[in-house]
């Protein structure tokens, strides 16, 4: 597994390892071996909200072909996706659509945010409807700016995403959420409201950021 | 095609007591518009539709126009001569009135069969308040019925007759009618890398001057809708 | 009531069938398909009862993608809402460009120089182009031809689209035309590469339709489904290929010959039953009318400038007034309806939405069918939700 150079193995130096790889011994570990599947089948659900989803559609064809990258099984039952490709504006109707997704789908799962209406609502920050970026509601791994990110950013942020997979540790407290008893696992939905969803965010997974502004007299 | 007040000239003929007056339309386009009454709106309609020489068999475009109320001041000039026996003066009187408000529907009709167009029909509401209903010509065009769902929904038209009034493009819940030039957004407003203009001014609302040595408090979550 | 009159097939109030038991006929069934579901091609919703497989009523519900275009445009200038007017209809946007300055350039009196012209008809064509391909690709997905006509399709498109990023610098959100012209000439490598495209798109139509067109299972799949009268056609608005498809002669381009398109020569093509493979046969030829056009206006451009000097741009301000402007885009009539209060926001921005107004028919034409064919039949329709919901 020599595209994960940071997991050590202990009692055994790199050098070494490589050696051994020579003659055709292969060491690893549980969490090597774990990490490395994983990374190398993140099945995404197949699921489009608006113009990100034909550069998303586009990144699984002929000329991007995420193939390459162990992602083209695009499943359209969240029961069965590992990885949600958060593709477009989330408006406030779809928003408890989308939570509800994430909610079925089984863990270990990953949220891509592509494009800026995904991040924080893009060019349409400004609508009554629209969501100001899903992570108010849903913890987001990746962010991939542009509107519409270009397929090749899309596979950048698999890469990324391939690459965080890899750190993951298996125990202790930088386990990944997956692993842990003590993070919550399920997201609330929230309520179609008079004026609003109800509550406007997750407070567990979002907290608006802190400005210190300096104000010139 | 003729003309808008050719239209209206039939109509009044054929329709005696309508009421039915031209707003024109200063705009290089000059699409005139016809100013149609509620009671005879949906015979009118029907007319237009099946008048062997207008034929406009399609109704292409219907769309809500919010028309607040507002204050109009009319400047007359008078010219008071001076007692002294100086040149008169001239004296600006300002009347001040309140025009009501009102909602507008506006339908664009074409004719595919005669290849002409647009007749532009307009309806308008007794004010924005408890008289909103204008009646559907959804029965006349089928074409009306999504789009009168969607100025009920966002101007909070109500068109009696048709057939399935309700929230088109947001939830049954929701209670405010967003296209309204006075709707008020719900307040998610959050720090923007480059605040401008009104953006500043919420944000100085969300984000007041920390006190200089004293810890930045979070920003308020839910901060009471303005 | 005349035949024109209201559809006695019309919604009737109230959307759910909540509970019907019939011991002869069994129960209905209420499926509600999206806002996920991979073939609603994107997030639109039906709500579909079913008696056995075959649909009883359908209501579609809309508002998934509904990102207050509408609002924010009467909050920005008129340059301002040129970027959001891509978004609309996301495989179009030239069109949505040419469709929003029409209706600009009508409001003020704006004139267009020449080449601007054709260089707008050329975009439009290729656009038309994208956009039929891709539909057809995705309606043979629909159909059940899983992958390769799709990837046959995104293999063209990618090639439109390095023709767009050379222009205007974007893939898909092209933000190319203005009020009076086009943002950037387009240079004579440009024309080259278009005129290269254009002759080597019928040689991929051809494979195309070899694929697919006289393909038996195809015809048996869509041939009858889904069809759509004539009357009831232009009564609900239908406009574009979908009217066309009924054998309804309406063609913008030629009924109100906007921009150049006077000058070339092409037919229209129509269809007669109106159903999923009518339309389907009608984009085909109409891509294939496209191609035509394309080759006359690239070989008649006229040099000269693509902006018209006196056109203003920042601090536009049309005077009091209103005005709808429309064009044929490859999904219908597209207009944009604006009125202006003198400021320079304007005081009420509308889009004419089609393929929104093309759904009105979504029900009557699913009616009886089974419900593997209310997904092609809505495939056939070709929806785009940013436009649909705006």
């Amino acid at each position: 597994m020599s595209d994960n150079p940071s997991a050590p193995t202990p009692g055994i130096t790199q050098q070494e390892r490589d050696e051994l790889r020579r003659q055709g011994i292969l060491l690893t570990s549980i969490q090597e071996l774990y990490t490395w599947g994983s990374s190398h089948s993140v099945w995404p659900l197949n699921f489009g909200l608006a113009c990100c989803a034909i550069e998303m559609i586009a990144a699984s064809m002929a000329k991007f072909d995420i193939a390459r990258f162990g992602s083209e099984v695009f499943r359209p039952s969240p029961r069965q996706a590992d990885l949600l490709i958060v593709s477009g504006t989330v408006t406030k109707k779809m928003a408890p659509q989308v939570v509800r997704l994430w909610d079925q789908m089984p863990e270990p799962k990953y949220c891509i945010a592509m494009g800026a209406c995904a991040i924080s609502g893009g060019p349409f920050k400004q609508g009554y409807n629209v969501l100001k970026g899903i992570d108010r509601y849903i913890p987001v791994d990746i962010y991939i700016p542009g509107c519409p990110p270009r397929p090749e950013a899309l596979l950048h942020g698999l890469v990324q995403l391939q690459e965080k997979i890899r750190g993951f540790k298996l125990t202790g407290p930088d386990a990944p959420r997956h692993l842990r008893a003590d993070l919550p696992c399920d997201y609330p939905v929230p309520e179609f409201g008079a004026h609003d969803l109800e509550p406007p965010a997750n407070p567990d997974v979002w907290k608006a950021p802190v400005l210190v502004r300096n104000e010139k007299a | 095609m003729e003309t808008p007040e050719q239209i209206r000239d039939r109509l009044l003929a054929r329709f005696p007591g309508a009421e039915i007056s031209v707003v024109a339309n200063p705009a290089p386009a000059a699409q005139h518009s016809l100013l149609l009454g509620h009671a005879p709106a949906v015979e009118i309609a029907r007319f237009l539709r099946d008048d062997p020489t207008l034929k406009l068999d399609q109704c292409s475009n219907v769309t809500g126009i919010d028309w607040p109320e507002k204050e109009i001041v009319e400047t007359t000039k008078s010219t008071v001569p001076d007692p002294a026996g100086g040149p008169p003066k001239v004296v600006e009187t300002k009347i001040k009135r309140i025009q009501p408000g009102y909602l507008e529907v506006v339908y664009h009709l074409y004719s595919i069969a005669l290849g002409h167009g647009p007749v532009i029909l307009r309806l308008r509401t007794g004010n924005r308040t408890d008289a909103v209903t204008v009646p559907s010509l959804t029965p006349v065009w089928r074409a009306c019925e999504f789009q009168e769902r969607e100025v009920f929904d966002l101007f909070g038209v109500v068109l009696t007759g048709h057939p399935d009034l309700r929230r088109i493009l947001m939830w049954d819940a929701f209670k405010d009618f967003p296209m309204r030039r006075d709707y008020v957004a719900p307040d998610d407003y959050e720090w923007e890398p480059t605040p401008h203009g009104d953006v500043l001014e919420k944000a100085k609302r969300h984000y007041p001057v920390p006190p200089a040595a004293a810890p930045v408090a979070p920003a308020a979550q839910e901060a009471p809708k303005a | 009531m005349s035949a024109n009159d209201f559809s006695p097939l019309a919604p009737q109030a109230g959307s759910h069938v909540r509970e019907v038991h019939d011991p002869l006929h069994g129960e209905l069934l209420e499926v509600s398909m999206g806002p996920h579901h991979p073939s609603t091609h994107g997030v639109f919703r039906m709500i579909v009862t079913l008696d056995g497989e075959r649909v009883m009523k359908l209501k579609p519900v809309f508002g998934y993608l509904h990102r207050n275009h509408e609002k924010i445009a009467e909050n920005t200038t008129y340059l301002g809402s040129m970027p959001y007017t891509d978004r609309l209809d996301y495989l179009c946007s030239m069109t949505n460009n040419w469709a929003y300055a029409i209706a600009v350039e009508k409001l003020s009196g704006q004139p267009v120089p020449e080449r601007a012209e054709y260089v707008r008809v050329i975009l439009a064509e290729i656009t038309r182009l994208l956009n039929h391909t891709c539909l057809a690709g995705f309606l043979m997905q629909d159909c059940g031809c899983s992958g390769t006509p799709l990837m046959y399709a995104f293999r063209e498109r990618e090639k439109i689209l390095d023709l767009f990023e050379s222009l205007s610098g974007s893939r898909m959100m092209c933000n190319y035309q203005r009020f009076g012209g086009c943002r950037v000439d387009p240079s004579a490598d440009w024309l080259d590469g278009a005129r290269k495209l254009t002759d080597n798109y019928g040689r991929f139509l051809d494979e195309f339709e070899t694929l697919l067109t006289g393909n038996e299972i195809i015809m048996a799949r869509t041939q009858g489904v889904g069809a759509l009268s004539p009357e009831l056609a232009i009564n609900a608005g239908v406009t574009g290929p979908m009217l066309r498809a009924t054998g309804v002669n309406y063609d913008l381009r030629k009924v109100d010959a906007y921009g150049v398109y006077s000058r070339f020569d092409f037919r229209v093509p129509l269809g007669a039953h109106g159903d999923v493979y009518d339309r389907y046969m009608i984009r085909v030829l109409e891509m294939r009318e496209s191609i035509k056009i394309l080759q006359q206006a690239l070989a008649t451009i006229p040099a000269g400038p693509i902006m018209d000097p006196k056109a203003k741009l920042r601090g536009f301000r049309p005077k009091a007034g209103e005005a709808y402007g429309r064009i044929e885009g490859p999904k219908g009539e597209i207009g944009f309806y604006l009125v202006s209060d003198g400021s320079p926001n304007p005081y009420r921005y509308r889009v004419r939405p089609p393929s929104f107004v093309n759904l009105t028919v979504l029900e009557d034409m699913c009616l009886g069918q089974t419900i593997a064919d209310a997904v092609i039949i809505l495939g056939s329709v070709d929806i785009v939700l940013g436009e649909v919901d705006r």
